[in-house]
């Protein structure tokens, strides 16, 4: 089983995210891994331990920081790395999908993997748009991954625990909102030792697409509303709350 | 083409969901500014669709579609729309039309504006209001082209200006059922035997800020204490530190009850749309520019489990 899991790094939503221009100032903040990323890393090397195969991660180098979050994924299970060189941090969704599409087309895959969404992606996910790109289906919002033979029986959630189970004919590409068990955690001496003696394969940007929105204005949003702030210690604060709880009868 | 706008609208068990009449309204405000028509579609069989104020409606009726899958609506979506040639169409930023929507950007070229809160008409063209990095930014955009795709968060407009009665015209699939790759085997149901979080008054709510499965015990002390259940959000969840039932959210259950205490939720677009009707909304976090306190009634910066403690202490 070949699989491809595409991988995506963005701004860290912990951070302040300053605004320059019409965007995210990328200078100043830091980039980590989409975190649904962890999720499908997670599924493709469950699916690889138990059929056998080979789990390739690839990501678009926006920042020239790439290495630390491939290095994690060798640590977790995958055996290859590519990164796409873009060094451009405002590339959109489009054009990344574009890149990793054109990445992915030679490398024969039953299965690629995209995290269902990441924060930063006003344009769309990446996942849906490979899909189109590679002219495959796409099925997103995915809980679980089973290969058998050539398809594979996938489970789609749509809402409170209620969803569907589908077969899809290979190669198809999944958008995967959480794999069937916690993402494993990959100790730090793993990371460190991957980080001396993995080759990561660099491949140039290739292809062209625009997400054609133009930004007008970024902004914080205008608060309409905001909640009247409790001051005080913490144990000022509890009391507080307490005496608010009694004072509705929810207490 | 055309100054239609057409709304892809979505059902489950025969209803359709609140985000397809809120968008029906927000269209027929557009195509009346842009001077065009507001078209409902409706994809799959087993629900009646003459419940819109639309201008008109399309029912795409086929046994083939009775169930969703994102192939099969995905081609009949992108024949109609290649039919039509509309101005804009738009989807529920929902786990359906997140399947489509980019999907159909990238096989058409038009770009889409995802997390759309507000959509207007300036200049002849449209913009769209959308929230980006979990809330904590919003973006003014201008799609170029002659289409545009645009995604709306559930709950941004009015449900009721959607609702009416044109009838619709049916029309077959246009998708060819044996060529599918990607076939709905069976619906997954709830599981159930877990306490039903859509029936409670109160809740504790707990965030990823809850820091492990050792600590959902202070959690359930003080839910117990103040007579409330435990729910959570979607990242809790996911960690196996709670079982699915109890998640809050997009993807979870919605919830309304007359209390909503938040321990360590940041107010993600995702957890809001579960949770937002609540009553009385309190939220405690330590990041004090988390987008929960713009949404929350009641909110304090500070530690969750001093002020847990501390509530405990005191109950
Ligand atoms: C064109 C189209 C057709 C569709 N047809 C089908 C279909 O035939 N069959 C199908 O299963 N899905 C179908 N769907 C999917 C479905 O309509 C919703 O998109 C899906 O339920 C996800 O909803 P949501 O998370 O966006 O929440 P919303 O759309 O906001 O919520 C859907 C509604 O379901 C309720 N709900 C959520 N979970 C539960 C639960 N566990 N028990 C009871 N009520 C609950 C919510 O309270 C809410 O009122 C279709 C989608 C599209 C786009
Ligand atoms: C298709 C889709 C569907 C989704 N559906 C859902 C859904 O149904 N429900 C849902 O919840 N999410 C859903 N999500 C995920 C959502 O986008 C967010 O990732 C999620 O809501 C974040 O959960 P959180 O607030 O617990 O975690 P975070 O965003 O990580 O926030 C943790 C918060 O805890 C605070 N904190 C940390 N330590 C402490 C402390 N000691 N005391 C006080 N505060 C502290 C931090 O300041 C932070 O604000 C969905 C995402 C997608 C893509």
């Amino acid at each position: 089983m070949n699989i491809v899991v595409a991988i995506k790094h963005i701004p860290s939503i912990a951070d302040d995210l300053p605004v320059k221009g019409n965007n995210v100032d990328f200078d100043s903040v830091d980039f980590v891994l989409n975190e649904w990323d962890e999720h499908s890393i997670e599924q493709a090397v469950l699916i690889k331990e138990a059929v056998g195969g080979t789990v390739t991660v690839i990501g678009v180098d926006l920042i020239g920081e790439l290495d630390n979050a491939l290095h994690l994924a060798l640590a977790k299970g995958a055996d290859k790395v590519v990164k796409i060189t873009a060094d451009d941090p405002a590339a959109d969704s489009h054009m990344q999908a574009k890149w990793l599409s054109e990445a992915i087309k030679g490398m024969g895959a039953d299965m690629v993997f995209a995290g269902v969404q990441a924060s930063n992606d006003l344009d769309g996910q990446i996942g849906p748009m490979i899909a189109a790109y590679l002219d495959m289906p796409y099925i997103g919002g995915v809980s679980s991954i089973e290969a058998n033979g050539d398809s594979a029986t996938v489970n789609k959630e749509f809402a409170g625990g209620a969803g569907a189970k589908y077969s899809v004919h290979m190669p198809f590409v999944a958008g995967v909102q959480s794999a069937p068990k916690p993402p494993r955690y990959a100790p730090v001496s793993k990371v460190r030792q991957m980080a001396q003696s993995a080759t990561v394969e660099k491949v140039a940007p290739s292809g062209d697409a625009s997400s054609g929105l133009a930004f007008k204005k970024m902004a914080p949003p205008v608060v309409t509303g905001h909640a009247e702030m409790i001051e005080g210690s913490s144990k000022e604060v509890a009391a507080k709350i307490v005496e608010l709880l009694k004072s509705k009868g929810l207490a | 083409m055309s100054n239609d706008i057409l709304v892809i609208t979505e059902h489950m068990d025969g209803k359709f969901s609140d985000v397809s009449f809120e968008m029906v309204g927000k269209a027929k405000e557009l195509a009346s500014a842009l001077g065009g028509q507001a078209v409902a579609v409706v994809v799959g069989g087993g629900v009646s669709s003459n419940v819109f104020a639309s201008d008109s409606t399309i029912h795409v009726d086929d046994a083939a579609l009775s169930n969703f899958n994102p192939e099969a609506y995905g081609k009949v979506i992108e024949a109609l729309v290649k039919e039509k040639s509309p101005k804009v169409v738009m989807f529920g930023w929902t786990v359906t039309g997140m399947d489509i929507a980019a999907w159909l950007s990238a096989r058409t070229g038009a770009p889409l504006a995802a997390y759309a809160k507000d959509v207007r008409v300036e200049g002849g063209g449209i913009v769209v209001s959308s929230q980006a990095y979990g809330g904590k930014l919003m973006a003014d955009v201008a799609p170029e082209g002659d289409m545009a795709i645009v995604a709306c968060l559930a709950g941004s407009f009015p449900v009721e200006a959607g609702q009416g009665s044109t009838a619709a015209t049916t029309m077959a699939s246009p998708v060819d059922a044996g060529s599918l790759k990607v076939k709905f085997v069976e619906a997954i149901k709830p599981a159930g035997g877990d306490v039903d979080i859509t029936a409670q008054a109160k809740l504790v709510s707990i965030g990823r800020g809850i820091g492990g499965k050792e600590n959902v015990e202070l959690a359930e002390e003080l839910a117990k204490a103040l007579g409330a259940t435990v729910s959570a959000s979607r990242p809790v969840v996911d960690a196996g530190w709670l079982p699915r039932t109890r998640q809050v959210g997009k993807s979870g259950l919605k919830v309304k009850p007359k209390l909503y205490l938040m321990l360590g939720i940041s107010g993600a677009p995702e957890h809001l749309e579960g949770m937002k009707s609540a009553e009385l909304i309190i939220a405690v976090n330590t990041d004090k520019k988390a987008p929960i306190f713009n949404v929350a009634h009641y909110g304090a910066t500070a530690d969750l489990f001093e002020v847990a403690e501390a509530m405990l202490e005191l109950l």
